[in-house]
């Protein structure tokens, strides 16, 4: 469904990535492990448009992504929840969701959409009108997702979803993406938290410095010697 | 209460909400778009030299008149964010507001060109509502009206529309727009589309009351700007507060000392607010 | 260095030359070129720190007033009027500066506060019209030529006097681009945290640039209204003229020391030839010109007519760094 070839592109004034390939097929769910400074996040900017690649090829169901701005990368089905979900602070959930809703195409089967994404989180629903700013960590985390959701996204785009959340709470967001991941979507995602993420998703990818080290089934890198020593601490 | 006071206290209600107005637009193109307009009351004006050669000149019905003023500032609007601001949208936001401060004399100057200094009158006068002995222009209370109107109108299209939830939130966090699957240029156009607007709407009050000419701007123009800041840059709640403040400060001193004095002491008062509260009443 | 010595010297002769062989118009703009030149140059200390001021009409208009009251009511002589209305400015730049930049008050809302300064100024002058003429304006009490009054109706004195408070207000340029505290300045206009943590005084750089321009830029003013002997609060303080200081510094490039000056060159000649072209038949050509310009130059050419001499010239004497500073 996405296919990377020989990706690179640029942060700032220096490269982040360099010739990145990687792929992921319709109904899957794949991640994207790595150390701090890896390049996982620049590499989500810039499949979803926020980040233009310096080379290489971007293409989702066979459509090339290049020179396709944010907006218009959406509108082909990529919703993207980014690093520190970014909600807007003083709109409210519901008010969130509609901007998650903005496409066009979204915006008609809003009512729809809304009541299945509130069946999925139900702790949204019952704020619905609080401010998103006020939220806790977790419950913003759930938003950000029920935001991207909204578009009806056939890949969805997950930016360390766990990042600075209570253990507990990080449990509650993968269970989310399992039941995501249940309802049929595909799933990209990058993350720190290596054993949890790794029992979730079918495959995975290692990014180190920029440069893709490692590729391979959940299994297969579970049991790799690179992962285990870095990232297990086994 | 001595009356005339009482009369001169009416009367400033009235006018904060035309300045009020005045600082809705300016404050949306701020909170949104981060830029300073430092030509809007030249745009105003341009509003109401549209209506008065529609109107006076020509013979075109005022409603129709204010509907085209209107048209033609909000296009104005665009033009001005397409041509100067969009160029230069990168660098330091100071540049911007010089950017329109060349605007600003191309308006004024233009306008001389066109229509000469002499001031113009539209012609239309409306009666005044007796209260007693109080007077109270009609042109002033509708003035007051449509304002209110207006800034209801505005309030309810950025709470209950797509477009008004995405104008707000692009203020909130500018740069995931794109995900939302939001064209960020679109909007700033729609902005200042808007900002116009409601200026070319502000023309079409102001010049129910007062002549035009091309400098009619510096009338009201630094007026706006400080009410603006006194509110708290981009903050429109604070902006039409402060433009209550401001307007009784204005008709007050106006009716214990002067009318020029009073100019004088509102700017005082806000070197002095500002001082003491830089962020605005309710600012960040 | 050498080169530009000489050029500066055969500059500086041919100046001095101009009252002996121009017409007695030419004279007189020079004359206004030097004065304006001035002016915008006091600006620009400001300015090209990134301490961008719309209201330096105020500090005009307080120099010009106060200069030609104390002469018209008290018969005081300039000689002691100058000094009082920069006395004045400077009173005005550290009450106004100190809350500014204690408060961190910068960028847009610094602008809009210098805007609000220039309006009160030019309020009150034309509030307290009984004393100062209101927008009529008002004429100094002219006593012909007089060393006391400061008057010199003879152009080529008063030339000469433009010409040597000119060169005083380069001096003064080059002392502050060359000295100790530009690299602070410098540091300033760009993090003002990280240089406060450099151990800089912001607050006393900041007032100290502040107050030099607003002293200069008072001088100016009165020197004008010596010059002109007339006066009104269009042409020394309020929206207007701020605004076309801001316009000439930055077109003539107010990174450089004879920017400004080239700045006050393009306004003076545009203005005129305007006027020699079409007469009064189009008044207001010339300030939609400028409007005109000011957008082309911040938008093409932000650090002048001299940014883009500089780049491509033997001028490299005064190299400016690349500079992330507004312009």
């Amino acid at each position: 469904m996405l296919e990377v070839t020989g990706l690179s592109a640029d942060y700032g004034s220096f490269r982040a990535l360099f010739e990145v390939s990687l792929g992921v097929e319709a109904g899957e769910t794949v991640a994207v492990i790595g150390p701090n400074g890896a390049g996982k996040t620049t590499l989500m900017r810039v499949i979803s448009g926020l980040l233009p690649p310096h080379s290489g090829t971007l293409a989702f169901e066979g459509r090339s992504l290049a020179g396709l701005e944010a907006h218009r990368i959406v509108e082909a089905g990529i919703a993207h929840v980014p690093e520190n979900r970014r909600l807007f602070p003083r709109l409210t959930v519901e008010e969130n969701l509609r901007m998650g809703a903005y496409m066009s195409s979204a915006r008609a089967r809003f009512v729809e959409r809304r009541g299945w994404v509130y069946a999925l989180f139900p702790r949204l629903e019952e704020r619905r009108n609080q401010l998103a700013g006020t939220l806790s960590g977790g419950e913003q985390q759930m938003c950000a997702i029920a935001r991207a959701l909204m578009s009806e996204p056939r890949l969805l785009l997950l930016d360390e979803p766990s990042a600075g959340l209570a253990p507990l709470v990080v449990q509650q967001v993968f269970d989310l993406v399992r039941r995501i991941r249940e309802e049929g979507f595909t799933v990209l995602i990058v993350e720190q938290n290596v054993r949890q993420v790794l029992e979730l998703v079918d495959r995975a990818y290692l990014l180190e410095a920029g440069r893709i080290a490692l590729g391979g089934t959940a299994d297969e890198l579970k049991r790799s010697d690179t992962v285990r020593r870095s990232y297990l601490g086994l | 209460m001595d009356i005339f006071l009482l009369e001169a206290v009416l009367n400033g209600v009235m006018f904060g909400g035309l300045l009020a107005l005045l600082a809705l637009g300016l404050n949306l193109i701020f909170g949104v778009i981060d830029v300073v307009w430092i030509c809007y009351a030249e745009l105003v004006m341009c509003g109401m030299y549209t209506i008065y050669w529609l109107h006076a000149v020509y013979g075109v019905p005022f409603p129709l008149a204010a509907v085209a003023a209107i048209l033609l500032v909000a296009l104005l609007g665009v033009l001005l964010h397409r041509i100067i601001i969009e160029p230069i949208l990168g660098s330091a936001p100071i540049n911007q507001l010089l950017a329109t401060g060349g605007l600003l004399f191309f308006l004024q100057s233009f306008a001389t060109l066109l229509f000469t200094t002499d001031f113009r009158n539209v012609g239309i006068h409306l009666p005044s509502l007796e209260l007693g002995d109080i007077n109270l222009g009609y042109a002033r209370i509708l003035a007051f009206a449509v304002a209110l109107v207006g800034a209801a109108a505005l309030y309810l299209f950025l709470a209950r529309t797509y477009l008004g939830t995405a104008i707000r939130a692009i203020s909130q966090d500018r740069e995931i727009m794109g995900l939302m699957g939001v064209d960020q240029r679109r909007i700033y156009l729609i902005t200042s589309a808007i900002g116009g607007g409601l200026a070319g709407l502000a023309a079409c009050l102001l010049v129910l009351q007062y002549d035009v000419h091309p400098f009619v701007g510096l009338s009201f123009g630094p007026i706006t700007f400080m009410i603006c800041v006194l509110g708290g840059l981009g903050n429109m709640i604070g902006g039409v507060i402060a433009a209550f403040i401001m307007a009784q400060i204005i008709a007050i001193g106006g009716y214990e000392l002067s009318v020029e004095y009073s100019e004088v002491l509102a700017f005082l008062v806000f070197i002095v607010l500002i001082m003491v509260r830089p962020q605005g009443i309710l600012g960040k | 260095m050498n080169r530009s010595w000489i050029i500066a010297g055969v500059g500086l002769a041919a100046l001095a030359l101009v009252p002996f062989v121009a017409s007695p118009y030419v004279l007189h703009i020079a004359v206004q070129i030097l004065i304006f030149g001035m002016i915008y140059t006091a600006w620009s200390f400001m300015g090209r720190f990134g301490l961008t001021s719309i209201g330096h009409g105020a500090f005009l208009g307080i120099g010009a007033y106060t200069t030609a009251l104390l002469w018209n009511l008290y018969g005081v002589t300039p000689w002691i009027g100058i000094p009082a209305g920069m006395a004045l400015s400077v009173l005005l730049a550290l009450v106004i500066g100190y809350p500014c930049f204690h408060l961190k008050i910068v960028g847009h809302y610094f602008a809009l506060v210098t805007l609000a300064l220039g309006q009160v100024i030019a309020l009150l002058v034309i509030a307290a019209r009984d004393v100062t003429g209101g927008s009529l304006g008002m004429t100094p009490t002219q006593v012909g030529e007089s060393i006391f009054a400061f008057q010199f109706p003879n152009r080529t004195h008063f030339y000469f006097i433009a010409l040597a408070l000119w060169l005083l207000v380069l001096g003064v340029w080059y002392w502050v681009a060359y000295g100790m505290r530009r690299a602070a300045l410098d540091a300033i206009g760009e993090d003002e945290t990280a240089a406060a943590a450099a151990g800089i005084d912001v607050m006393r750089e900041k007032l100290r640039i502040t107050v030099i321009s607003a002293a200069i830029t008072s001088l100016g003013g009165s020197v004008l209204t010596q010059y002109l002997m007339y006066l009104n609060p269009e042409t020394v303080a309020g929206v207007g003229i701020s605004l076309q200081i801001v316009f000439a510094a930055i077109a003539g490039g107010m990174y450089s020391a004879l920017g400004p000056t080239v700045g006050a060159l393009l306004t003076l000649t545009l203005t005129e030839s305007l006027r020699i072209l079409f007469g009064t038949h189009f008044i207001g050509a010339a300030n939609t010109i400028y409007g005109i310009l000011l957008i082309l130059f911040i938008v093409f050419l932000p650090r002048g007519i001299m940014g883009l001499i500089e780049q491509f010239s033997l001028f490299r004497g005064t190299r400016e760094k690349e500079s992330r500073l507004p312009l």
